[in-house]
């Protein structure tokens, strides 16, 4: 089946564009969100319907919700009103979008993809397309057209990178998202964790008993590794840091791995924290589906962080999550003047950076440990694993946080290789299961849109025996080793602090016969 | 819009001195009213859409960024690609604008045998600055026909313009380059397969109005020796809004003018705006301190959470088995401090 896909086919395109019918093949696109999952929530329009129905069942008056909610979003968004009007169709982003360099269908170029929600605005909101008829009427294959091609974006921002006036795929695919869920058509592997997330606080649906008992599985596994038991603060008032991290950590493998990390660091340098069973979920599936919801699942944040009273707030490894606490969960929350400037209680290190949102990064706050030498690592453990880096698209085009997971490996890992330079840093491929895609009914287009990011994989694995794929972002470990799986069998996938977590050497800890997995140690460092 | 259309030629032709020569109302039109009304209808157009995109929010701060974040004071901050402060936003703006930083980056993805290789492409950079520049650089050696004195700067650039010295008149550099660098981006256009896609007629059209300028402006230079004395009056009296129309104003000259003006009538409407937008860029020319600085969007407004209280509700069974501390207290009395 690897020879069938990779016959990926970039020839010149053909036929019109502006032709919008589309067609819903097994496996690449998304089932429809369940009618529950959008009551619950309070969004419109719940009712049974698959993208391959003929009948969308959409409202009688859809084309005037579309074109209102396009109008209110022209008026509110300088981004969606600029990055409308001042494309010049150069074309550098056509071959900088992983689901075209993996699909070979032409409406995956970025350009192309806002050109399907342009020649809208276009028909409708300027004078060449009033006076003259420039542009695209709205019709039910129009919408059907954009559901297709706005849950086929990761929203990765990849093609931002290349845009000679920044325009930002993501802004216009999240707008588009944005205005389709004003009619009801979503995808339940968004509004479904989406759901989840407003009731339980995390994505998962985990109940708080089970959220404590999920961490005290952890605990007796960390135990029977090191030989020591490590303390589990639950919604524990006055502590010093709550810590947040994404649901799959404490609930899915390999995340599982980067949470004994954690638990390994935390209880070795004796942070004084707390874990929330409310504040459960740092992720935040309302970025897939509107500014408001990202809004809405974020509230909890502070809202804790508050309650608890803690001084600061310190987030695991997961991607979009940073995006939302990096670049709005202090416009749309704070401000965070109930909580204190970030302080390491370690190192003394002041977080300037964090200075307004009071967050931050589990990657920051390790690598500031290790300049200061105050963990003591034992690399070699990490010996049998060449590792590389996967850059997540949000740390990385949404943040910048690049060397710090990189220092942390650099310390914990012997054997480190880069991936070739277009392919890693801010020009990192996706995964091409983010922003809510990462489904098996949708596993062809993952595959290929995650070809790229496997293919540079691939190259690393040749040339230097690479068989681990580190990555900090919780949708990359759901969804790498599958990709890994298809395209570079042997890589395997874990978090960075999973790997700083083999290595950290515990005070009191017996001698370690096997990594956070279980696997053995490598030989030489049992036998030394 | 089509108000300022309409009042610009009457008015124009109010105004119009006619300095005691005999013009016929078709040559007023022509060599006056239309320059006015395309002038007026551009600078309006112009201002307008700029200011409906400055007047627009910007309700969170999204910058791309392209490199190192400033975080731990012993990492090095790419300060230009992922700007921390106003004053690294400035200058990877003058950056995108000056030099097409973004678009250097280009590279060209292409599969070989099953390995994607990615091929340096600066021809797109190369092609699409060269264009630009020599654009700035002829639209700057035309202020010596508008303004009188001769400003110092442009008889400078005229002459670095002019630099190989190459036949008489002597060849401006800038002419060559903007008609090569024109024909690469509409060969490009229709050569590359990708491109040709995407492209629509309104790409090829500025393409052919831009060449049409630049070649009826080569054509009077080299070939049809405009008489420059009569091209100045009449450009000088349109700038200073003392119109004349001198004799010996040539067929060729009529082109350029109107090909100018269809250019600046058309200009407002269309994907020629990135020459205003690119400053507004919200992904390029803010800083990324997000965390640092808080941003402030205007139209916030509150939305419907699901509380701590509602959540202990609904499991504060469960939360007590699992002897989690509760807020409220064990005889129900009390609610949350918050």
């Amino acid at each position: 089946m690897a020879e069938q896909l990779v016959q990926i086919d970039n020839k010149p395109p053909s036929g019109e564009w502006r032709d919008p019918k589309v067609e819903f093949r097994k496996g690449v696109f998304c089932y429809s969100a369940q009618p529950k999952n959008v009551t619950y929530l309070g969004m419109a329009n719940p009712r049974q319907w698959q993208p391959f129905d003929a009948d969308w069942k959409l409202p009688s008056d859809w084309k005037e919700i579309i074109l209102e909610g396009l109008k209110d979003r022209l008026k509110k968004y300088r981004s969606f009103r600029l990055f409308m009007d001042i494309c010049v169709r150069c074309g550098a982003c056509a071959d900088k979008c992983h689901f075209y360099l993996g699909s070979g269908d032409p409406k995956n170029m970025p350009v192309m993809r806002a050109e399907l929600l342009r020649s809208v605005y276009v028909r409708y909101f300027t004078a060449s397309g009033r006076l003259f008829g420039a542009g695209r009427e709205l019709t039910e294959d129009v919408i059907k057209e954009w559901f297709y091609y706005f849950y086929q974006c990761t929203e990765c921002r990849r093609c931002s990178v290349f845009c000679p006036y920044g325009i930002d795929t993501a802004e216009i695919t999240m707008i588009g998202r944005e205005l389709l869920n004003l009619i009801g058509c979503n995808i339940n592997w968004i509004l479904e964790p989406a759901a989840n997330c407003f009731r339980t606080g995390n994505h998962l649906g985990i109940q708080p008993h089970a959220f404590k008992d999920s961490l005290e599985f952890a605990a007796d596994e960390l135990e029977e590794i090191t030989g020591i038991r490590v303390e589990l603060p639950i919604n524990r008032k006055g502590a010093e840091i709550l810590f947040v991290m994404p649901s799959a950590d404490y609930f899915a493998t390999p995340h599982y791995f980067t949470l004994l990390g954690y638990m390994t660091l935390f209880h070795e340098i004796g942070l004084d924290f707390t874990y929330s069973a409310f504040a459960s979920e740092g992720g935040n599936f309302g970025l897939f589906t509107s500014h408001e919801m990202t809004k809405r699942l974020n509230a909890k944040i502070y809202e804790e962080a508050r309650r608890l009273g803690v001084k600061w707030i310190l987030g695991g490894e997961c991607g979009h999550m940073w995006r939302v606490l990096n670049q709005y969960m202090d416009t749309m929350n704070g401000p965070a003047d109930f909580l204190e400037e970030p302080v390491s209680p370690i190192t003394g290190t002041r977080f300037e950076n964090a200075r307004s949102t009071r967050m931050v990064h589990i990657c920051e706050f390790t690598a500031d440990l290790l300049y200061n030498d105050k963990i003591k690592l034992a690399p070699k453990r990490n010996d049998d694993l060449a590792v590389t880096f996967h850059d997540s698209c949000n740390p990385s085009r949404a943040m910048g946080l690049l060397e710090e997971p990189r220092y942390i490996l650099r310390r914990a890992c012997n054997r480190f290789y880069e991936m070739p330079e277009n392919t890693i840093r801010e020009q990192t491929f996706c995964c091409g299961s983010g922003s809510g895609l990462g489904t098996d009914e949708n596993l062809e287009m993952r595959l290929r849109g995650g070809f790229p990011r496997a293919n540079a994989v691939k190259y690393v694995k040749e040339k230097h025996g690479v068989n681990l794929l580190a990555c900090i972002c919780a949708i990359d470990k759901a969804t790498l080793p599958t990709l890994m799986d298809y395209w570079v069998p042997g890589v395997q996938v874990a978090g960075v602090h999973e790997l700083l977590g083999n290595a950290l050497v515990m005070t009191g800890e017996k001698e370690r016969t096997t990594n956070l997995r279980g696997e053995p140690l490598p030989a030489e460092v049992t036998h030394a | 819009m089509s108000v300022v259309f309409a009042a610009a030629g009457p008015v124009t032709l109010l105004g119009f001195a006619l300095e005691g020569q005999e013009a016929t109302a078709g040559q007023i039109l022509l060599w006056v009213a239309v320059p006015y009304a395309a002038l007026t209808i551009f600078l309006a157009g112009f201002c307008y859409r700029v200011a409906r995109w400055a007047w627009s929010p910007v309700p969170f701060r999204i910058p791309t960024t392209c490199g190192q974040q400033k975080s731990l004071p012993w990492i090095r901050p790419a300060s230009l690609e992922n700007p921390s402060t106003g004053t690294g936003a400035l200058a990877r703006m003058t950056l995108e604008i000056l030099l097409f930083r973004s678009l250097f980056r280009n590279n060209r993805a292409e599969l070989h045998n099953g390995q994607h290789v990615f091929g340096e492409s600066k021809l797109l950079w190369l092609g699409a600055l060269a264009f630009h520049w020599a654009l700035l650089v002829i639209v700057l050696r035309h202020l010596r026909l508008l303004v009188q004195p001769v400003p110092a700067f442009v008889a400078v650039l005229a002459r670095w313009d002019s630099f190989f010295q190459i036949g008489i008149p002597t060849l401006y550099v800038s002419d060559v380059v903007v008609v090569c660098a024109g024909l690469y981006l509409l060969l490009r256009r229709w050569h590359d397969p990708l491109v040709r896609y995407l492209s629509q007629f309104a790409d090829y059209f500025v393409l052919f109005l831009l060449l049409g300028i630049a070649g009826s402006g080569i054509l009077m230079r080299y070939g049809t020796r405009v008489d420059l004395v009569s091209v100045k009056r009449l450009a000088l009296g349109l700038a200073t809004f003392h119109p004349v129309i001198p004799d010996g104003l040539s067929a060729v000259l009529l082109i350029h003018l109107m090909l100018v003006c269809t250019l600046a009538v058309y200009f407002p409407f269309s994907k020629l705006m990135h020459m205003g937008g690119v400053f507004l860029s919200p992904t390029r020319n803010l800083a990324n301190n997000n965390r640092r600085t808080r941003h402030i969007n205007p139209w916030n407004y509150a939305v419907k959470t699901h509380t701590y209280a509602e959540w202990e509700g609904e499991f504060r069974e469960k939360i007590k088995a699992a002897g989690i501390p509760l807020d409220e207290a064990e005889s129900g009395g009390t609610t949350s401090t918050d």
